[in-house]
């Protein structure tokens, strides 16, 4: 065990392992974030598609793909959120003393509130998962349709019916754009932190970084456009 | 009345093997001896941090003090060029032999060979230390070392690290300190300066150190005390030393007994940065290598001093070192090069603001390393222009940049303004081979000695003369002293520690309570101008004596009108530049003393009674207008000792014998 | 002779003035509390450089016995690192790469207001006024800042040929002067690049290979211990650093503490110890 406590000392007990943890665990993360927005952008290619995706997530396995999947972004997320918080508490404490005359010269907007789109995305998260998940208070776990003579959850009426009610959707907007802010400093970052940027890459990372982000506003943000336009409807 | 009596103590036997036979014959001292004794080390530049790491290494046990707040800030830092070493890397003729022969030629045959031949024989060590400690020296595309040239030689034997060469050299210095501060056989006292040597019984025993930032005043005692705290250039106020360096510690130690020799070498560089106005806190040098590529030139007619220099043509230039030293030309040594200058701008030929500058031009390097660069191709000049400029910049980048941050100027655009500044301090405590002062156990390493440069110190040799001191030469040579001392025979419970710190308290006190009405500045840049007008770059008997006669009503006044405001009991930074005038106002004198008595023009002192005429031109003795030796009267060191009155202070002479290197006229034609 | 330097006074005294209103941090220790001291600063020749500016006011505030502004500085010339101050909210103030010392007065405008506070950080404790205690940067140092090679023991510097890509990219990281902007400019007072630069000179040379690990881990437990915050990679450092050391810098010493993590924990052999009977 010697060596365990060892490494838990060297990551979780320093600066850099520290940030480490939250750039793998972010990765994942971010990773998850493309997924899930791709399965979603399944709505466009009609109900059943959706439907035979999301059927697939839940019987994957046997049904255990989807908690082995839920139990890991729940450990990402635990550490990346509580990571992050200490990293937080421990900034502050090193920078008591605030200057009379507050300037910045390069750091982006997104790097500077990178805790407030964070935390912001946590109680989206929170929301969503009530919402859609575990749905609470709403109908939606009584949705079914026939897939191929088999029962299955209606998820294309769940996400039309969802986005129809408009604080969801607003809600579920603004916090698209706390994404899109956090992953346009987060997915750069993660490979300055992992030691994987270089002076040749750093500004193809930066770009990409920028551009992920992009895509999963865009992406999400569309499907709601959508319902609201009734595109789909 | 004196009974000093001067042994350099040089080994017996043929100049090449004497360092060799000395290293051999010196005592030793057992390892598990080593770590009783105790030495302190004042000053953490190249030859402070360098002794007092490779001390700690061989099992010292060693304090060392510096008033910067890092040990990683002394002002060896700020060298620029590089730093020499016979490594004959070039294959261009270079040896031990010839970096001795340069030493001693362009310190005009002031210096001690078995000083000199020992730094040239040291020099190849310190390279291959360096390179070990991880300084990035500047490489070739094959991975070895890259050379350059440097004035007043001939060969390409000096080493760089971009144009900061002293900040990698003392940065590597430091890193070994570190290493044996973290080893806790180093305790360093940054923010602390030493204002008083303790004297036991004749021998250097301790110190009297102020905590910068509490005030405290307190006392270390040790079997012996080294002194690295450089040079006395800002005794002229100005110069291109940090505002901090001071002659306190070897100005104290000669007080109390210590010999200072030669204290009138001093040497100004040719390319500094010029004056800008009377707030000028300090003067910025530009490394002189810039002098490889730059070409030196004022206007032939006063006229066209006003005009843009891109207006006045080729032929009404003169590029005045190329044409009075043909071989060497722009890379003629520093005190010719800054003493051209100053004619130039004498004869009301200077440029800039106030006509104290000449040009430094990279047109035609930027034009040559741009055809180079071409390579032959046909290209537009525009284009050439831009490749040549790249070449330049690659070499000299930082040192452009930096002009241009001063002057608001570009370097690349419009040939740059020079001036001469002080620089350096060649004189120092006398030492003798061991570099031990008269007070046993008090040693004294680097600028703070007198002991290499004669009376001109060569580019790229300060940085030389520091870690040959720090690294190489002191871990030997301390030993044959501390062998005879019993280990921490003398602790601070002595009574001459009472004392000297009682001293610097009512010292401290006195100043505190004068209450005048001129501030210390004021007092400061009043002895820099007298001091620059009547003792720098060129001197006469009538402007010493007229210096001789103001400075010490110039002291008395301090005394009585200086206002240091604050307390001792915390930071005050007017009380650390009190204390540092005042002692600098007591040293001028020294200075000028010494200045007056030596009648001949050499190096770094240049008295204008004494230089050739256009008669000795024509009796080819010597270019009209040089300085002019006096080699029968005055081929020795003349070390000062303090009597409790600067104006009778006593001189002894060491004689220099030259066995080697033969007098010679020192011609740079 | 004449004294040149007095011919140059009298004609520049010409030069271009500006009048600023400053206003100076001011604390009388490190356990007081500070304030902001209200100064008219007229008259300032433009070719001064900031220091020079602040040389002329406490000669004013002396000439009323005032109290003198404590601030660091010594070399003069952007070399020592000494000086630092946060001008109008940027360490070293408007020019990049510039240290306050070689900062000109040419960059501000007549009638400007200028802020001039102390570097803040919980690891650098204000002494007094502008002046703050770096040691935390001496500590890192100590804490493998350096190759253990004794004097004397070194071979022939050319004997280890070193590419020029790998000493001039490591010369890139140690033009840094140990200033501290880094640290004051870091909305987290992060030593990061500091760190990054001292740890990455050596790493980036065959020389420093032997102690890499050790050095890394060494340097950042003593970094973390002194009260420095985490870099977020915001890279306000890098645009406040005077010598423009960049944060590749940083992204090597992250991976060079991920590899010293699994070399330490994983692969690195277990020794019997001993061995120097």
């Amino acid at each position: 065990m010697s060596t365990l406590t060892h490494a838990v000392a060297l990551t979780v007990g320093s600066s850099i392992g520290k940030k480490a943890l939250v750039a793998v665990t972010g990765a994942v993360l971010a990773g998850f974030v493309l997924g899930h927005m791709i399965g979603n952008l399944l709505i466009f290619a009609g109900p059943d598609a959706i439907n035979e995706y999301g059927h697939l997530l839940q019987t994957m396995l046997h049904g255990m793909g989807v908690w082995v999947a839920r139990i890991g972004l729940l450990a990402c997320t635990v550490v990346h959120v509580v990571l992050t918080v200490q990293l937080t508490r421990e900034n502050r404490a090193a920078r008591p003393g605030r200057y009379g005359y507050d300037a910045t010269i390069q750091a982006t907007r997104s790097s500077r509130t990178m805790i407030f789109s964070g935390l912001t995305l946590l109680a989206f998260i929170v929301y969503h998962l009530m919402h859609f998940t575990l749905r609470v208070g709403n109908e939606y776990a009584t949705y079914k349709t026939t897939l191929h003579g088999e029962q299955v959850h209606d998820v294309y009426r769940m996400v039309i019916d969802g986005f129809s009610w408009w604080p969801a959707s607003v809600f579920y907007l603004i916090a698209m754009a706390m994404l899109c802010s956090h992953l346009s400093h987060g997915v750069s970052s993660m490979f300055q932190t992992l030691g994987l940027s270089t002076p040749r890459t750093m500004g193809t990372f930066r770009m990409v970084g920028r551009a992920y982000a992009a895509l999963i506003f865009g992406g999400n943000a569309f499907i709601v456009l959508a319902v609201w336009f009734k595109w789909v409807h | 009345m004196s009974t000093i009596m001067l042994d350099a103590k040089i080994p017996a036997g043929p100049l090449a093997q004497k360092w060799t036979r000395h290293k051999q014959e010196s005592k030793l001292i057992n390892p598990a001896n080593k770590r009783k004794f105790t030495v302190l080390v004042v000053g953490s530049g190249l030859a402070g941090a360098s002794a007092a790491a490779t001390l700690s290494e061989l099992g010292y046990k060693v304090k060392c003090f510096c008033y910067q707040d890092s040990a990683r800030r002394a002002h060896s830092i700020a060298a620029q060029g590089g730093i020499n070493a016979a490594k004959n890397y070039q294959n261009d003729g270079d040896s031990v032999h010839r970096l001795f022969y340069d030493t001693i030629k362009g310190g005009d045959f002031r210096a001690r060979e078995a000083n000199v031949y020992r730094l040239a024989e040291v020099s190849s060590a310190i390279i291959d230390q360096c390179v070990a400690q991880g300084v990035p020296l500047a490489r070739e595309y094959g991975g070895l070392l890259a050379n350059r040239s440097f004035g007043g030689s001939q060969v390409s034997r000096t080493f760089y690290a971009r144009g900061q060469t002293g900040q990698q050299l003392l940065l590597g210095a430091y890193s070994a300190l570190s290493k044996e501060i973290a080893r806790g056989n180093v305790q360093m006292f940054p923010r602390t300066e030493m204002l008083e040597l303790v004297v036991v019984e004749g021998h250097a025993k301790g110190i009297v150190v102020r905590d910068m930032v509490s005030g405290e005043v307190t006392v270390h005692a040790a079997d012996a005390v080294l002194l690295a705290t450089g040079g006395y250039g800002n005794v002229f106020y100005l110069s291109t030393n940090a505002k901090g360096c001071n002659t306190t510690a070897i100005w104290r130690a000669h007080k109390k007994g210590a010999l200072f020799a030669n204290p009138c070498y001093t040497q100004i560089h040719p390319t500094c940065i010029p004056v800008s106005g009377d707030y000028q806190s300090k003067l910025t040098l530009m490394s002189e290598s810039l002098r490889n590529d730059g070409r030196v030139w004022v206007p032939k007619k006063k006229e066209d001093c006003g005009k843009h220099p891109s207006e006045i043509p080729e032929d009404a230039r003169d590029y005045y070192l190329e044409r009075k030293y043909p071989s060497y030309g722009n890379l003629a040594p520093r005190d010719i090069s800054s003493r051209s200058a100053k004619e130039a701008c004498d004869e009301g030929r200077g440029v800039g603001p106030g006509g104290l500058g000449v040009y430094l031009d990279f047109a035609d390097a930027i034009e040559r390393y741009g055809k180079d660069r071409a390579g032959g191709r046909e290209l537009p000049q525009a284009e050439l222009q831009r490749l040549g400029k790249e070449v330049v910049a690659e070499k000299y980048g930082n040192l452009f940049e930096m002009y241009e941050q001063i002057t608001g100027e570009s370097g690349y655009e419009r040939p740059m303004r020079i001036y001469p500044a002080v620089h350096y301090t060649m004189g120092g405590l006398w030492v003798d081979y061991n570099l031990m002062s008269n007070l046993p156990g008090l040693f004294v390493l680097g600028e703070a000695n007198f002991s290499d440069h004669g009376a001109n110190r060569l580019g790229a040799s300060a940085l030389m003369q520091g870690l040959a001191d720090g690294y190489f030469v002191i871990p030997t040579t301390i030993a044959p002293y501390l062998a005879t001392q019993k280990p921490g025979s003398v602790t601070t419970g002595h009574g001459a520690f009472r004392e000297a710190a009682e001293a610097v308290n009512v010292r401290t006190k006195k100043m505190l309570d004068i209450r005048g009405k001129r501030s210390v500045d004021s007092f400061h840049r009043e002895l820099g101008l007298l001091m620059w007008d009547e003792c720098g770059m060129a001197r006469s008997d009538e402007g010493l004596r007229r210096a001789l006669a103001r400075l010490p009503e110039l002291r008395e006044e301090f005394w009585n009108n200086v206002t240091v405001p604050g307390s001792g009991t915390d930071v005050n930074q007017e009380l650390e530049k009190a204390g540092r005038l005042a002692d600098f106002l007591e040293f001028g004198e020294l200075m000028c003393i010494d200045a007056l008595h030596r009648e001949e023009s050499c190096g770094g002192h240049f008295r204008v009674e004494h230089q050739y005429t256009k008669d000795d031109e024509a009796k080819k003795l010597g270019q009209a207008g040089e300085a002019r030796r006096n080699d029968e009267a005055f081929t020795y060191v003349a070390a000062w000792e303090y009597t409790g009155d600067i104006a009778r202070s006593i001189l002894h002479k060491e004689p220099l014998q030259f066995e080697e290197a033969h007098l010679a006229v020192r011609s740079y034609v | 002779m004449p004294s040149l330097f007095r011919n140059f006074y009298l004609k520049t005294s010409m030069a271009r003035t500006l009048n600023l209103h400053l206003k100076i941090w001011r604390q009388p220790g490190p356990d007081a509390g500070g304030w902001f001291q209200e100064i008219e600063a007229s008259e300032i020749p433009e070719t001064a450089s900031f220091l020079e500016m602040l040389d002329i006011v406490n000669q004013k505030l002396i000439s009323v016995s005032g109290d003198p502004v404590v601030f660091d500085h010594d070399c003069r010339e952007g070399i020592c690192g000494t000086c630092g101050m946060v001008i109008n909210g940027v360490p070293h103030g408007p020019q990049r790469g510039t240290t306050t010392c070689q900062l000109h007065m040419r960059t501000f405008n007549d009638g400007d207001t200028i802020w001039i506070e102390p570097f803040r950080a919980k690891a650098f404790p204000i002494i007094k006024d502008l002046m703050v205690n770096r040691s935390g940067f001496d500590r890192i140092m100590a804490a493998g800042g350096f190759i253990s090679v004794r004097t004397g023991a070194a071979q022939d510097a050319n004997a280890l040929p070193i590419s020029k890509e790998a000493a001039d990219s490591s010369m890139d990281a140690a033009e840094c002067i140990g200033c501290g902007a880094c640290v004051a400019s870091c909305k987290n007072a992060s030593a990061m690049l500091f760190t990054a630069a001292k740890a990455g000179q050596f790493n980036m040379l065959p020389q420093g290979q032997p102690e890499k690990h050790r050095r890394v881990l060494g340097m950042v437990k003593t970094m973390d211990e002194a009260g420095f915050g985490n870099c977020t990679n915001q890279y306000e450092c890098e645009a406040a650093c005077p010598k423009r050391i960049g944060v590749r810098w940083i992204s090597k010493l992250n991976r060079d503490y991920t590899l010293a993590v699994v070399h330490d924990t994983l692969l690195a052999p277990v020794g019997k110890g001993g061995g120097e009977g």
